[in-house]
């Protein structure tokens, strides 16, 4: 069994949003319980038509069906209603395709001590995640820029491997973006901005057990003209209302 | 300008009128997207009886033409009016997403407390209430 010296399991949520994603999400979900065990886990489906929902409740998650696709945005959104509602102290996001190993959330959850999020971050010394091309760039600028803005270095912004402490979690629980990219460039500025605290821990990937990310240039090209405009986007906005500091319970 | 030209000026506009206020009428359109269309079908009233204020409106801003007057003032109304629909569906996504989200959260809630509905595939039995009494 996984200790951690930060939020204690029995207060951590993890969200998994998924949408068809019937294949892993059975064996993710087992796999977390098994390494974390006083953990809840909350897979949001997100208006998948393979049988996902039935596959993680069979796994012993809680599920949360979304009666049509919303994309990680709106699945996150419920997942931080959900844990509002029921007074969880920590929100960790990992995806569905167990892609993110169970095992770090420990590491990521004692760094919560000291920050509002933690993200786990792919290409900082740990692991052998390579990017290439345009979608490089647009992680190099995305990281530069919301670096500037978080106060601490940053290398990986578009991560949806993330913890997010109580205040965090007040935040988003009203605020979270639904739009592209929100859950992770968004979210991320609208955080900062309302003067949350970021950091990240390098965290090895593994293989995704699904399909394979795409490499076509034209694709890669596109997503850094998004990525771009939601950066500008998300600095455009007007700056969310600070949450409440939340009294440290010793 | 002929007499005929002048008389179907007046008629487009005020069928233009008819209709939204038929509209607003049956409930078929709220006013607040009906406020656009009923100040252009005014407009297009008012420069179809009276063409000479329209040949005033034209001078007084400096085009040359009264006609582009037209085409300009018809342009500006048709982007606002798009505009504002992009607007509106904004917000209804918004409420949407919303409502989606508190679905799933009741329905997360329902099935805790052990009353989650079931699909009607898994039910063996008509034991579904009413279908005894109504047919007949």
């Amino acid at each position: 069994m996984l200790r951690t010296m930060g939020t204690a399991l029995g207060q951590t949520l993890i969200v998994m949003p998924a949408y068809n994603e019937s294949q892993s999400v059975g064996r993710v979900v087992s796999e977390t319980r098994a390494i974390l065990p006083d953990i809840t886990v909350l897979v949001v489906d997100d208006g998948s038509t393979d049988g996902t929902a039935d596959a993680a409740r069979a796994a012993g998650a809680l599920v949360a069906t979304l009666p049509f696709n919303l994309g990680v945005g709106g699945a996150m959104r419920v997942g931080f209603r959900y844990a509002a509602q029921h007074g969880y102290r920590a929100v960790v996001q990992i995806d569905a395709d167990g892609q993110h190993d169970p095992a770090t959330v420990t590491g990521l959850l004692d760094r919560l001590e000291d920050y509002d999020i933690v993200i786990g971050a792919r290409f900082a010394g740990e692991g052998a995640y390579v990017m290439s091309g345009p979608r490089r760039w647009a992680s190099k600028v995305l990281a530069w820029t919301i670096s500037r803005t978080a106060g601490t270095k940053l290398t990986d912004t578009t991560s949806g491997f993330r913890a997010s402490g109580p205040r965090a979690i007040e935040l988003f629980e009203r605020e979270y973006p639904a739009e592209y990219l929100g859950d992770t460039i968004e979210s991320l500025v609208l955080a900062c901005r309302a003067g949350l605290t970021a950091t990240q821990v390098p965290t090895a990937m593994r293989d995704r057990s699904g399909g394979a990310p795409s490499h076509s240039p034209l694709r890669a090209a596109v997503y850094l003209a998004r990525a771009t405009l939601a950066l500008l986007f998300a600095y455009a906005r007007p700056k969310a209302v600070a949450p409440r500091t939340i009294e440290a319970t010793a | 300008m002929t007499l005929r030209a002048y008389i179907f000026g007046i008629v487009a506009a005020l069928f233009v009128l008819i209709v939204v206020v038929s509209l607003l009428r049956h409930r078929r359109l709220r006013e607040r997207h009906a406020a656009w269309w009923l100040a252009a079908g005014v407009l297009a009233l008012l420069a179809g009886i009276f063409p000479e204020s329209l040949t005033w409106a034209a001078r007084v801003t400096g085009i040359e033409l009264p006609v582009n007057l037209v085409f300009f003032v018809s342009i500006t109304i048709l982007f606002l009016v798009s505009l504002q629909h992009s607007a509106e569906l904004t917000r209804l996504e918004a409420k949407t997403r919303d409502l989606a989200e508190t679905v799933a959260l009741l329905e997360l809630r329902l099935r805790e407390l052990g009353e989650a509905p079931r699909p009607p595939s898994e039910e063996e039995g008509p034991d579904r209430h009413g279908d005894a009494h109504d047919e007949g």
